[in-house]
């Protein structure tokens, strides 16, 4: 029996999916099409446009104004250099890494290495703790992030159904958005529960995030009411349902959460910086140490780092840290902005 | 073909949409409270443990705000140990220091937001213009990428650019001028802050117009070609129309939030000095100093605590407002 929901489930969303990719493309191609066409003068009397045939005459008797093609080139030039100068900080660190010291400090490098060797990634990489700090940040966002993603899901899913107390624990988790303890009182909290010391310090303050159960929770509340009366009918507890019928159906969401957690927690320093010593630190603050230097203003340990780094390591230190995020993020970056959409289509 | 498709499935759709109506009625009748928990205990329980969470690490935390209030000593409760009434916030009102943070954090975020918001505007716009669907994607995922880099990266890109032998030295000097020291002169730190936030968020910043505009009816944009608009008038007539909602909730926001400094709090402390105090330091970073960094824990709760309200209350203010003119706020 419930084989047969089951597949009668999987069916019906992808139908949906691919309805909603028919509609997209349709949508792509209208938005195409009118942006090509450009018959002001025959609208005149009133008269429509019927058949695409029409529309095809139409378009090439009709050239588009000379000031919307000035304005395309510019916006595609403009386009190009906005490309440019966001992609720009990424390409010197590049070349910077590669570059010797020597041509650095010349400022010969820009964004072509000078002196090429790969002896600095060669010593950062052996300098064992490098490595080990690295090694930190895969388990912390590891860890994090499956942690994270099951008890946001825990929180979300309850919070999109219509029960009586969530006419108060809504507000209860939402309220934490816009009021907070500072920075003080959780320090000195978290300081309490011994989580000092111990990665848990670096975790659990950041273990829900308020605003990713609101994107859930809506993705949530859009599920069709009907596949999940099915599986009630079927016998399946309200666990079961949501294991069974509304994860399966929430594939973009939980990837979007995937991302936005493991990219929080990769990218995450200053809990590292408040609760954690030296060999426990995550990349991300093992690099503030090396980039900011001997800074100022900062309590508690002095480090043996704190001296003048040549640029060439700082860079290799960062191009290495920002890899993993650089080579996943064009694939995945899709379900980004799915998500965010999916998510955050209110009401 | 696929039009075809669409309808089929929105229909079969709506048809099961009304068969949930009439099971909702049964569920009344005697204890409704009892029957309730009976029904949802499961969806209670798989709550329990973030709510628990959310005392435990947001409202105990919040709750520690009293230490504003009361005296904190090292080793005493996190509550603190006795009534100490305004003193504290006495103290901060009075103190020079006090009022150029919170100058500086006001200033930072006007110039951040008078030039974010209508940069991200207009490329919105731009990249709706685009036609070429690949090259869009190109940019959008270009732009979004500076996003996902963490504010350490951020901090060591700004400092490698602008540093004395960086490539924007390089270039004033090329150009015959001598070098700057960017991050020593105090006048230089607005251009950074907000250059460096622009290069962050601009492309992000306009996924919630894209979204809005993706939602317009292409019909609106035929009749407007009917009714003789060329493309800069159906921008203009069609385009910002629609999506002037979003445009104007983002906008009331954002005026909720001018007083925030906690946002900016990493990167401004992470290229900061105290050469550059007179405009780069904020709200968040005095906090951090008075407290982790001189052990004032009481007096630095007090600041923080008074940004705090002040955050919540200019938000509370800019939702009501939202509502009021969009009809669409954040709660």
């Amino acid at each position: 029996m419930k084989n047969i929901t089951d597949k009668e489930l999987l069916e019906k969303s992808e139908l949906h999916q691919k309805a909603a990719e028919s509609r997209e493309s349709a949508r792509r191609y209208q938005e195409k099409f009118i942006g090509k066409t450009m018959v002001p003068e025959l609208q005149a009397d009133g008269q429509k446009l019927k058949t695409a045939k029409d529309l095809v005459i139409r378009r090439s008797n009709k050239k588009e104004s000379k000031g919307y093609r000035a304005f395309t080139v510019f916006n595609n030039v403009l386009m190009l250099l906005i490309s440019a100068a966001t992609l720009y900080p990424f390409l010197y660190l590049v070349a910077q890494s590669f570059s010797s010291e020597a041509a650095i400090i010349q400022k010969k490098v820009s964004i072509i290495p000078v002196g090429f060797n790969i002896t600095t990634y060669i010593s950062v990489l052996s300098k064992g703790d490098f490595l080990g700090y690295y090694k930190n940040t895969i388990i912390y966002a590891f860890l994090g992030t499956v942690l994270s993603l099951i008890f946001t899901a825990c929180l979300a899913y309850p919070l999109s159904k219509p029960l009586k107390a969530n006419k108060f624990l809504t507000p209860f988790v939402i309220f934490t958005m816009y009021f907070g303890g500072g920075l003080i009182p959780n320090y000195v909290w978290i300081t309490r529960l011994g989580l000092k010391g111990s990665m848990w310090g670096f975790i659990l303050p950041m273990l829900i995030g308020t605003f990713y159960v609101l994107l859930m929770k809506s993705f949530f509340a859009n599920t069709p009411k009907e596949l999940e009366e099915a599986g009630e009918l079927d016998g399946l507890s309200k666990i079961g349902i949501f294991i069974r019928i509304v994860l399966p159906l929430s594939k973009p969401i939980v990837a979007t959460m995937t991302l936005f957690y493991a990219v929080l927690y990769w990218n995450h320093w200053f809990n590292a910086f408040l609760y954690l010593r030296k060999p426990q630190w995550p990349v991300a603050y093992y690099l503030k140490t090396i980039i900011t230097g001997a800074s100022s203003a900062e309590p508690g340990e002095v480090t043996a780092e704190k001296m003048q780094i040549a640029s060439n390591v700082k860079s290799c230190a960062m191009v290495l840290m920002v890899l993993p995020i650089i080579c996943v993020y064009p694939i995945v970056q899709r379900y980004y902005v799915q998500g965010m959409m999916l998510g955050g289509v209110k009401e | 073909m696929s039009e075809l498709k669409d309808k089929s499935t929105v229909q079969s759709g709506q048809g099961l949409g009304t068969a949930d109506k009439s099971k909702e009625i049964v569920v009344r009748r005697k204890n409704p409270l009892k029957k309730h928990i009976k029904l949802n205990w499961q969806l209670y329980a798989m709550m329990a443990i973030p709510l628990i969470y959310y005392v435990v690490f947001r409202y105990i935390p919040m709750a520690g705000n009293i230490i504003a209030f009361r005296r904190y000593r090292a080793g005493s409760s996190v509550f603190g140990d006795e009534w100490s009434g305004l003193k504290y916030f006495q103290q901060f009102i009075k103190q020079a220091s006090f009022h150029r943070v919170f100058k500086n954090t006001l200033w930072l975020n006007v110039s951040y937001l008078l030039f974010r918001f209508p940069l991200t505007l207009s490329f919105a716009l731009l990249l709706n213009e685009l036609r070429n669907i690949r090259w869009k994607k190109f940019v959008q995922t270009v732009s979004y990428l500076p996003h996902f880099i963490s504010v350490v990266l951020v901090a060591g890109m700004i400092r490698e650019l602008v540093s004395a032998s960086g490539p924007i030295n390089n270039l004033i000097q090329s150009l015959g001028s001598e070098h700057i020291l960017f991050l020593s002169e105090s006048k230089w730190f607005t251009t950074i802050f907000v250059t460096s936030g622009l290069w962050q968020s601009l492309g992000w910043g306009t996924i919630l117009y894209l979204a809005a505009m993706a939602n317009i009816n292409p019909n609106l944009y035929e009749a407007a070609e009917v009714d003789g608009a060329g493309h800069f008038r159906r921008v203009l007539h069609v385009t910002i129309p629609s999506i002037m909602p979003t445009i104007v909730t983002l906008l009331i926001l954002d005026f909720g939030s001018l007083v925030g400094s906690g946002a900016s709090f990493e990167k401004v402390y992470l290229i900061y000095n105290p050469m550059i105090y007179e405009k780069a330091d904020i709200i968040s970073t005095f906090v951090f100093r008075m407290g982790l960094g001189s052990g004032n824990y009481s007096y630095a709760t007090a600041i923080g605590l008074f940004e705090g309200v002040i955050n919540l209350i200019l938000l509370s203010i800019a939702n009501f407002t939202a509502k009021k003119v969009v009809g669409n706020g954040l709660w």
